[in-house]
């Protein structure tokens, strides 16, 4: 478990990285915090022949509330997130960054990275689809947008170009009669969810996100009435995200996940909300 | 006051905590190291047509690559207690029979370049079919591992003891179950080091692992290198981060490393990481077991009945197939059981060897037997700890011989048990489990009650030989400890024993031991804990497993203290003018119990041995050290009938438990657990507790989360811990502890094992526990949340309709990919047909292929990168079209195989034109093996079906619209080929 060798560079500011990037493509990887990234590496998974390392570079280590936006820099941790006095500001996080990894982990691992990462289990991906927040992609040519529904693609697969990093994402602050829900199913407390699920809604309806069943994270809408009497809706949502058997968890298994914890957390949105 | 008996503070922490511990890792490396990678077998089962180590070698810093080859012509197969033509050797020499065996060694300049290196060895594998589970392998028409064996059964034997079918005939009610222990391990912290040097002078090996016992496998080591036992000298670090047995299977390495250095030249390290650990160390067995019982009216068990079918892996490594004689003796648990039969059978199937494992054999046996105690209990309608209670050995039986043979040597099992259940309070959690169960909860209470024997009888192994065979190959027996004990000039001492601790504070106890009998403060005392072969006493029982430590070797310690201090009361006596007997060793002093004030230090005493050797009375000896060397008189060979000690000493554990399930998730959560020990004297409280406590958490493990997991096909899926599931800190729930202390009469300390136990008594108490919850049998292990939640067999609501055909592509349970399905292209076939045998545009239809040849009319050879997100590698692969119908359909067979892992599919193609579009019909079946499978068993499978989708998509795309991106080469992609 070494990986094979390749070229470190620190660049002392974003442009730099990204002319970097821009010339390197997809032979660089950005190195954020490395959770991820290093454990590939060491089993050379991943055989770049370059990393670019942000995670000290001051321009991406700021945490800010824009236009009911908090925008979240790519040098952030996970730690750093979970300790910003404005958190409240959008309970969802709240709830959800404590299961993500251990606390070792979210010490270096970013937000940034592990929507990169995209790993069809995390649990911020989750979030932020039903949070509905975007993905702010910058490259030597300039930044645009992109909705989580268009930026996760596939299981670590995203519609990242390769001269594009991620320089902040973007997270809507709590609108405030909305409430949250989130519940997660892993084999441990740290690990990867089996099934994880997210609400954000109001009286008037819950969007509704599963991770850890299909390759992406999956939304899917409840109006008043259907929260009413979720259960059909879940049962159709959990057979149409298409689980799969692994050495955790039964395909079946799955399913039934998404529909307790799916009317838990529909009920724990309405019950705030009330 | 005594040291033994005390909680005193390990006086190994304080270099521990300051990061001064010495492990093997640690060691100084010989100038000129060099370091060893081992390149494994991607695959279950297949013969190697072909290593081309030609590119590796050529790498700059490669100064050698060894294959089966060079292991073929410089060593000896493995010696194993089963005479069967099944040989193995430290490096595959023409077939691999599990997912990482090792095929090549490459020694570099370091271990990057190794593992660059590596990338590099092209191996030809000729695929077989494997067998994973060991029922198909006993099967008459299973493939098999060991052609020259005929059969995959390497061991089997039936042993009857009293009159079993009598008992069965006459029984008032019969109860059986069947189980199946699954796979797991400890996983120790620190993996195996090898640092090894060869000095051809000499034609001796100077080799330092982390070896941790039993010794016998040192001959097996030096035979197989040729050479004496003395000029292999093996040396063992002091300190070691865990081996739980583990450590045993480091043997092969020992050997592979040698041989590696012998041929480079160099020394060389070799340092096994995790992914090598868990994939391809060593494992417990897993056993399918059927137990029956003869139950009379009242519930005693007059009879059992033990069918076992033990998987070994691929070899029989020693010591296997010793897992299942180990507990040979004691098969009747704590009960006294008259009458008891035993089939005994030993396969070996397509993965990794098994081996030594903290409560070796005892999971397995107790997980059958405690789950039938339930069964019957149920059957006779008693409770379950009654039936229990009455089955129990009397304490005035003891020393109880067994009826296979044991002889269990204290204990009052009855008042331990009552004394649990008042001090933990069985009451009240029986009144919790009522309450709960008044509200729809469901919560159920277990028990488990067993015999935990320690120091191996070296002769127990041999009870799979017939008597006749016995005779033949001659007794073995016994289980020989030794201690040195050595008194300096200056009035120190220090003591060195043949077993290396593993975290069970070997300093500190021994300290104590020898400190109570030389009369000195334990902290003059300084435990040594390496090892070396060549200059330190030992012998084939060495080492530290079965729970030897506070039974025997700290016996053998006392016994060599005892000498010593002997003979320093006769050169006292000179100089306190009394007889030896009249003087005492205490605080440091010897003193005359006559007048108490004539004192004379115990530094002068031995000062003087050293100082004055003339001086001293005759009978005093010369030079002050002692080496003892001890075993139980009571360890003799398997007798005529068959009965075996297997083990010198029995201690007794109870432990029960509350459970709650969580019915919508199956969850479980242990409320409270009581484990009750009686393992003779506790040598040092605090310590016994810590033991006590990490075999329980390991217990929990096995329970709840752990296995070693294969695909049907022999592919391996639990390569990390993130799919390798040993309980975090956070999932221990309380452990109430609770001694009773019957001393053994047969240790010199009164001391019994005690740190194995919980292993063997935990898993079953939870599984009981969960069966009570959720009021059915449980057979298997781990009760994964997944599991229970199946066990639970919930009622699933229906897929809604337009989803009725998801229900039909369900899975099975199990990671071979099969699927299909069709897709329109609007196109001719002819036009489809051309581009598929073309391989001008076959290649340019897969992205990542950087060249296709056709080798063969309908066979192709491609080199491409295959690749999902920024993971990617790159494969070779071989694919040929057959059975074709032209423009109509054809069949597609392939492998691709890179550093990252091999996969192998069939594909079926069917055109049917219709009007101006072609359905094209599809269906396939992938198996992916190695290391992408081992890491990524998670993420698989969802990634294989979306490629496979994306592909049939754009090969949709493809053949419409010209250039074409994307295609068959999606499916390729893991069929064969892509980028
Ligand atoms: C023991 C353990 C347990 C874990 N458990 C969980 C868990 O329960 N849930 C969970 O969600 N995660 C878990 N993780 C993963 C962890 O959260 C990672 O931190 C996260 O996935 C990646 O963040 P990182 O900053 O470490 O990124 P890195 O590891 O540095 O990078 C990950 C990937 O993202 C890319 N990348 C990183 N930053 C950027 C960027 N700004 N722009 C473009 N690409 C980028 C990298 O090139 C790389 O491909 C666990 C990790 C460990 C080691």
């Amino acid at each position: 478990m070494k990986p094979p060798s390749f070229d470190y560079s620190k660049p002392d500011t974003v442009d730099e990285a990204l002319n970097l990037l821009d010339t390197e493509k997809s032979n660089a990887r950005i190195l954020a915090g490395g959770q991820s990234l290093a454990a590939m590496l060491n089993m050379r998974l991943v055989q770049p022949t370059v990393l670019i390392d942000i995670s000290d570079l001051s321009e991406l280590k700021t945490i800010t509330i824009q236009n009911q936006t908090i925008q979240v820099g790519a040098a952030i941790t996970q730690a750093e997130l979970l300790a910003w006095d404005q958190l409240h500001q959008q309970p969802l996080l709240e709830k959800v960054l404590p299961w993500v990894g251990h606390y070792q982990t979210r010490q270096r691992g970013t937000i940034c990275g592990s929507i990169a990462h995209s790993d069809p289990s995390s649990e911020l991906p989750l979030a932020l689809a039903v949070l509905e927040g975007s993905i702010l992609a910058r490259s030597k040519n300039g930044s645009r947008k992109i909705k989580t529904t268009e930026f996760q693609i596939g299981p670590m697969q995203t519609s990242l170009k390769d001269n594009e990093m991620i320089t902040a994402v973007h997270i809507p602050i709590a609108a405030t009669d909305s409430a949250f829900g989130f519940k997660e199913v892993g084999p441990r407390r740290g690990d990867f969810a089996i099934t994880a699920v997210a609400a954000a809604g109001t009286k008037d309806g819950v969007l509704l996100g599963v991770a850890g069943v299909a390759d992406v994270p999956t939304t899917k809408h409840f109006s008043h009435k259907e929260t009413q009497e979720p259960n059909e809706l879940l049962n159709a949502f959990a057979w149409e995200l298409e689980g799969s058997d692994d050495v955790h968890a039964t395909a079946k298994y799955r399913r039934n996940l998404v529909r307790h914890l799916g009317k838990d957390v529909i009920n724990e949105v309405l019950n705030a909300v009330s | 006051m005594k040291n033994v008996g005390q909680s005193i503070e390990r006086v190994e922490d304080p270099a521990l905590l300051r990061g001064e511990g010495q492990f093997a890792d640690d060691m100084a490396e010989p100038i000129g190291c060099c370091y060893a990678a081992f390149l494994r077998s991607p695959i279950a089962h297949a013969n190697i047509r072909n290593i081309d180590k030609e590119k590796a070698e050529a790498l700059p810093g490669i100064i050698t690559v060894i294959t089966g080859k060079d292991i073929l012509s410089l060593t000896k197969p493995f010696i194993s207690g089963v005479k069967v033509d099944a040989p193995q050797y430290a490096l595959a020499t023409d077939t691999v029979r599990y997912v990482g065996e090792p095929v090549a060694i490459v020694v570099a300049e370091n271990r990057y370049l190794a593992e660059d290196a590596l990338e590099l060895i092209d191996v030809k594998y000729d695929l077989c079919q494997a067998v994973i589970d060991p029922q198909e392998a006993a099967k008459s028409n299973a493939p098999l591992l060991h052609h020259a064996v005929g059969s995959n059964i390497l061991h089997e034997r039936w042993f009857k003891y009293g009159d079993p079918d009598e008992a069965f005939e006459n029984a008032y009610k019969i109860v059986e179950t069947t189980i199946d222990y699954p796979r797991n391990s400890c996983t120790p912290i620190e993996t195996f080091v090898v640092l090894a040097k060869y000095r051809p002078g000499d034609e001796a090996y100077d080799v330092t692992a982390n070896f941790q016992g039993p010794y016998t496998l040192h001959p097996v080591m030096a035979r197989s290198l040729c050479v004496e036992g003395n000029r292999l000298r093996l040396k063992t670090p002091p300190d070691s981060g865990g081996s739980f047995g583990v450590k045993q299977a480091i043997f092969p390495y020992v050997v592979a490393i040698s041989i590696a250095a012998k041929v480079s030249g160099k020394p060389i390290k070799w340092v096994e990481d995790r992914l090598e650990h868990l994939t391809a160390s060593t494992s417990s067995t897993n056993r399918v077991t059927t137990i029956k019982a003869a139950l009379n009216k009242k519930g005693i068990i007059t009879a059992l009945d033990y069918d076992q079918l033990e998987d070994c892996g691929a070899y029989l490594r020693a010591p296997e197939p010793a897992t299942i004689y180990r507990m040979h003796g004691n098969m009747t648990g704590a009960y006294a059981i008259r009458n008891v039969k035993i089939h005994n059978r030993v396969a070996v199937t397509n993965k990794t060897p098994t081996g030594l494992m903290r409560g070796f054999g005892g999971p397995q046996v107790y997980f059958a037997l405690e789950r039938l105690v339930d069964v019957a209990a149920e059957k006779m309608s008693l409770d379950p700890l009654e039936i229990r209670k009455r089955n129990l050995i009397p304490a005035t039986a003891m020393p109880y011989k067994t009826a296979p043979g044991a002889v269990l040597d204290s204990g009052n099992y009855l008042s331990s048990v009552l004394r649990a259940e008042a001090d933990g309070n069985l009451e009240y959690l029986k009144q919790q489990r009522d309450n709960a169960r008044k509200s729809g909860r469901l919560y159920g209470i277990g028990y488990s009650i067993i015999v935990e024997p320690s120091i191996s009888n070296m002769g127990y192994i041999t009870t799979l030989l017939t008597p006749e065979e016995r005779e033949k190959s001659g007794a073995k027996n016994g289980a020989l400890a030794s201690a040195t004990v050595a008194f300096d000039p200056s009035g120190s001492v220090t003591v060195n024993v043949s077993s290396v601790p593993q975290g069970q504070g070997h300093r500190t106890v021994l300290a104590q031991v020898v400190a109570d009998e030389l009369g000195i403060d334990h902290k003059k005392i300084m435990v040594i804990t390496d090892h070396d072969t060549v200059k330190d006493s030992w012998s084939i029982a060495s080492g530290n497993y079965s729970s030897r430590f506070s039974g025997a070797v700290t016996g053998a310690a006392k016994i060599a203290s005892k000498r010593i201090a002997k003979r320093l009361k006769i050169i006292a006596a000179a100089d306190l003018n009394t007889t030896p007997d009249h003087v005492e060793l205490k605080d440091n002093v010897a003193r005359s119990t006559i007048n108490t004030n004539n004192t004379i230090p115990l530094n002068r005493v031995a000062s003087k041995a050293h100082w004055s050797p003339l001086s001293i009375p005759e009978g005093a000896g010369s030079g002050l050290s002692e080496t003892a060397f001890w075993t139980l008189p009571e360890l003799s060979e398997p007798d005529q009938m068959d009965r075996i000690n297997s083990s010198g000493t029995y201690g007794f554990i109870f432990d029960f438990c509350g459970v709650e399930v969580n019915p919508k998730d199956g969850s479980v959560r242990i409320d409270k657990y009581v484990t009750m020990h009686d393992a003779g004297k506790v040598l040092n409280p605090k310590l016994a507790d810590g033991q006590i406590k990490g075999a329980f958490a390991q217990g929990i493990g096995a329970a709840l989360l752990e296995q070693l997991s294969y695909s049907a096909d022999g592919a391996f899926e639990t390569g990390t811990f993130a799919d390798y599931c040993p309980p975090y800190a956070t999932d221990m729930p309380e452990l109430l502890i609770l001694h009773d202390e019957h001393p053994s009469p047969l240790t010199p300390t009164g001391a019994k094992g005690l740190g194995e136990g919980n292993c063997m008594s935990t898993p079953v108490c939870i599984a009981n526990a969960i069966s009570d919850a959720i009021g059915t049998e449980v057979y298997t292990l781990p009760l994964t949340r997944s599991k229970v939640h199946k066990i639970l067999d919930n009622e699933e609501p229906a897929p809604p309709a337009y989803m009725e055909a998801a229900k039909k592509t369900e899975r099975n349970e199990g990671y071979s990919l099969n699927s299909g399905g069709y897709t329109i292209i609007k196109a001719t076939p002819e036009k489809i047909w051309a581009s598929i045998l073309n391989p001008d545009e076959l290649i340019s239809l897969i992205p990542g292929c950087k060249s296709l040849i056709r080798t063969a009319p309908f066979s192709f050879n491609a080199e491409a990168k295959i690749g999902v997100g920024p993971i990617a590698g790159n494969f070779t692969a071989d694919f040929h079209f057959s059975d074709l119908v032209e423009h109509r359909s054809l069949s597609l067979n392939g492998t691709a195989s890179g550093a990252l892992g091999i996969a192998t599919g069939t594909g079926r193609i069917k055109l049917e034109p219709n009007d101006k579009e072609v359905k094209v019909d599809y269906s396939y079946s992938i198996t992916i093996n190695g290391k992408i499978a081992a890491v990524g068993a998670r993420l698989l499978e969802g990634v294989v079906r979306k490629l496979i989708e994306q592909t049939i998509n754009n090969f949709v795309y493809g053949l419409r619209d010209s250039p074409p991106n994307g295609i068959l080469f999606k499916l390729f992609r893991w069929l064969g080929i892509r980028n």
